[in-house]
């Protein structure tokens, strides 16, 4: 019997985490007792980007988009969808119920994307290479091997005109280059999947929706400068995207798409994977390599860098997960197709994860030169809870905040810097009125001090100094001259910190000063905290007139701090109270004023 | 051997695993990962024996014990919850989580309830930030927290 009807299950993280493999299993235990298992083939895939309504079930033909599935929901998709062929129209994805039907075109979250990077993720079975294979997946190894030289292969890149994803922006065609000229029998190629920035997840859902494709990559670099081994070095946290590549390796393998002799050209490549265990210098290439030599993950001064020196002191092309991802296409589709993409300055697509307070939280892959209002309020609809729109940060504990003024600004490498931000792997992370511009900064400070090495001073003692700071601001204890001494220290620590770490440690900072040195001004000089998040600088009142003393705050508080009679005016003793907003949550007719 | 009943005992599969591994390039933390994973942490009696075996010296294993973090040298509670602290759930609150779960359970980060069952390890970015704020409890991620259903979700594990 034929297939009719194609049931993709999303199997990324976020939504394996939320049952998806329960739903998996349930359609398939349906599939069978319904008696339809030879019709349908239930496939799981990679993530489909909108986890902000996962779990997510998609069929084919009929391109049925079912959001929040629960494993429940299992049996009534096989008998009413693929049974009697009517949709389950209570789970179909429709924002403002004016649809009835939601294809996937009509959901506007995917409607500005443009997909290279996730091209295969959501559409196949990433374990299975054959469904690779039958997108074009080893097309590209194919081509370079029979057809191609390794300088043509460089200038193909180099007419692409991309550039690294892993946040330095480094042209890929140069950096292969450098290993490629050097005469040397040992060379390497490592995958960075270290992905460190927190509040980021492209990488892994590339790693998991499509694996190979970063397999197919690393050996084209392999071919292309003449190495022959490959590590890709992974977050240990990343157990699916592990066991994935894995899986991937050794199907690679027997079909002879790795390991010696590939495809009979006399060429021999292969990759084994190298955990990491939690340290987020270990993103930056030169602590990669050594933590991946087993030791400590302490960066080297550059130069030399890895591309004449690296894995044990041999010429190595690193690059990022994402970058890889888009070799294979610029090898099929040519250099010129990917350089009409995007802007004059940035070529192709970017990936971004979309956090924070936005109605959409998910993965978006868009061409660069998409405006941050095009990413912010179109695909990802918005903020949410009808909030006001304060910030958005980019380019994580390196990166910088961008305002409401700056949301027209063409995405790219060259206007994020300008306005005191960055690329960054792709943590887009958006902030609302009730986020502390202070308070967010101190967090990504705690961060980078958290992770500094410890191995140069001006970033371990400047770090901690920026952060003594901050924690002062937001108590109350702050001076107008904190504000000088940051800026003097943080340009020094870009100045004289060894690594990438410590030399953008200070951006967060310097970037929100730029924006909203007024709200440094109000913790500082008004001891105000004007979003109401710094607990030493706010306080809780009940407003007279909207309290009906009711009294659910005072059997609420836990520390016995509001009293009154019932039926009449409470108030919170300021002494006692330990300022925990366990009023404010509770008070059903906004009688709790924060100040 | 009066010290025998604080002797711990690797599993010929660990075993196996550090044999086939030893004499392998940068090998070290991939057997480290091993050890934590057959015993949650690292026990200071498996680095001994990582050190005989290996010949690595045990300066060195402590060496990179203390510098990730994802190794822990300390027996975490039988139920190790872990708090997301990325970006993206401490925007959602995750502090408030915290510091909930220091109430409810008694025990401050990184520490263990009496009864060995619960310990609270903040940790950054599991990856499912859509679902933020999230903490996981044994591999299970729980998504959306809010401070309400935490003495729900720990008395799953009581
Ligand atoms: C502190 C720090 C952390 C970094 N973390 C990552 C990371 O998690 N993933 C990544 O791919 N690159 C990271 N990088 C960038 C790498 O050093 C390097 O530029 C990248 O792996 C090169 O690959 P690309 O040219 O493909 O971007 C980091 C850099 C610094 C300074
Ligand atoms: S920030 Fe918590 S899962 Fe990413």
């Amino acid at each position: 019997m034929a297939v009719t009807n194609y049931i993709l299950v999303c199997g990324g993280t976020g939504c394996e985490s939320a049952k998806a493999d329960a739903i998996y299993q349930n359609l398939i235990h349906a599939s069978q007792t319904e008696g339809v298992s030879e019709t349908v083939q239930i496939v799981k895939t990679g993530c489909f980007g909108f986890c902000e309504q996962g779990p997510i079930v998609k069929i084919l033909p009929e391109d049925s988009f079912y959001v929040q599935v629960k494993p429940e929901d299992a049996e009534e998709i096989i008998k009413e969808h693929v049974v009697k062929g009517r949709e389950v129209k209570r789970l179909l994805y429709n924002k403002d119920n004016s649809k009835k039907h939601a294809k996937v075109e009509d959901i506007q979250f995917y409607q500005k994307q443009f997909r290279i990077v996730l091209r295969n993720c959501g559409f196949i079975n990433p374990e299975d290479i054959n469904e690779y294979i039958a997108r074009e997946g080893y097309a590209a190894l194919e081509k370079v091997l029979f057809e191609m030289t390794p300088d043509d292969i460089i200038s193909e890149l180099k007419v692409s005109g991309l550039k690294g994803r892993g946040g330095a922006g480094f042209p890929t065609w140069l950096k292969w280059k450098f290993t490629k000229d050097i005469d040397d029998p040992v060379k390497y190629v490592v995958c960075n999947a270290d992905e460190g920035d927190p509040g980021a997840y492209m990488d892994r859902s590339t790693l998991e929706g499509d694996p190979h494709s970063v397999l197919e990559a690393m050996t084209i670099a392999g071919y292309t400068t003449g190495a022959n081994k490959g590590y890709i070095y992974i977050r240990a946290e990343y157990p699916l995207a592990i066991n994935r590549l894995k899986l991937a390796m050794e199907q690679a393998r027997e079909y002879g798409l790795l390991g010696e002799n590939i495809l009979d050209s006399g060429f021999s490549f292969d990759v084994d994977i190298r955990l990491g265990a939690g340290a987020f210098v270990c993103g930056e290439e030169t602590a990669l390599l050594t933590s991946l030599e087993g030791n400590r993950g302490m960066p080297k001064p550059r130069p030399p860098f890895p591309a004449v020196k690296g894995l044990w002191d041999q010429p190595t092309v690193i690059n990022n997960v994402e970058t890889w991802a888009n070799i294979p296409v610029i090898i099929l589709r040519g250099g010129e197709w990917f350089a009409k993409i995007g802007t004059e300055d940035s070529k192709g697509t970017k990936v971004f994860a979309l956090t924070g307070k936005i109605r959409n939280s998910g993965l978006v892959e868009v061409p660069m030169g998409t405006t941050l209002r095009e990413i912010i309020f179109d695909i990802g609809g918005g903020i949410a809870n009808d909030k006001e729109f304060k910030a958005v940060q980019t380019g994580g504990p390196s990166g910088g905040v961008i305002t409401k003024e700056y949301l027209d600004t063409p995405i790219d490498y060259f206007h994020l810097q300008e306005l005191g931000s960055m690329m960054g792997s792709g943590g887009m992370i958006v902030m609302d009125e009730d986020d502390c511009i202070v308070d967010v900064t101190k967090f990504y400070l705690g961060f980078t001090v958290d992770e500094s090495c410890g191995k140069c001073s001006p970033c371990r003692v400047g770090g901690r100094t920026l952060y003594n700071i901050l924690d002062r601001i937001t108590k109350g204890k702050g001076e107008m001259d904190d504000i000088d001494k940051m800026r003097s220290v943080g340009h020094a620590m870009t100045k004289a910190s060894l690594c990438g770490l410590g030399q953008t440690a200070p951006n967060p900072i310097l970037s929100t000063l730029r924006y909203f040195e007024k709200e440094y001004h109000a913790h500082i000089k008004d001891k105000k905290c004007p979003s109401g998040k710094c607990k030493e600088l706010i306080s809780y009142y009940i407003l007279a007139d909207k309290c009906i003393g009711c009294a659910a705050c005072a059997r609420k508080c836990p520390v016995a701090a509001i009293t009154g009679e019932r039926r009449k005016i409470h108030r919170i003793d300021q002494d006692l109270c330990v300022k925990c907003g366990i009023c404010y949550e509770t008070c059903k007719f906004d009688a709790i004023y924060v100040g | 051997m009066a010290e025998q009943k604080d002797t711990i005992a690797f599993s010929d599969e660990l075993k196996a695993y550090i044999n086939e591994w030893k004499h392998k390039e940068g090998n070290l933390i991939m057997i480290l990962h091993k050890v934590q994973q057959e015993f949650k942490y690292v026990p200071r009696e498996a680095a001994d024996i990582v050190a005989q075996m290996t010949d690595v010296p045990l300066a060195k294993i402590y060496g990179v014990l203390t510098f990730y973090h994802y190794f822990k040298l300390k027996k975490p509670g039988k139920f190790n919850i872990q708090v997301c602290l990325g970006t993206a759930c401490y925007l959602k609150g995750a502090d408030g989580l915290i510091e909930e779960l220091e109430n409810v359970l008694g025990i401050a980060e990184h520490e263990v309830t009496e009864d060995g069952l619960f310990s609270i390890e903040p940790v950054r970015c599991v990856g499912c930030c859509g679902l933020a704020p999230v903490l996981v409890i044994d591999d299970e991620v729980y998504g959306k927290v809010t401070k309400d259903q935490l003495p729900g979700i720990i008395a799953k594990y009581q």
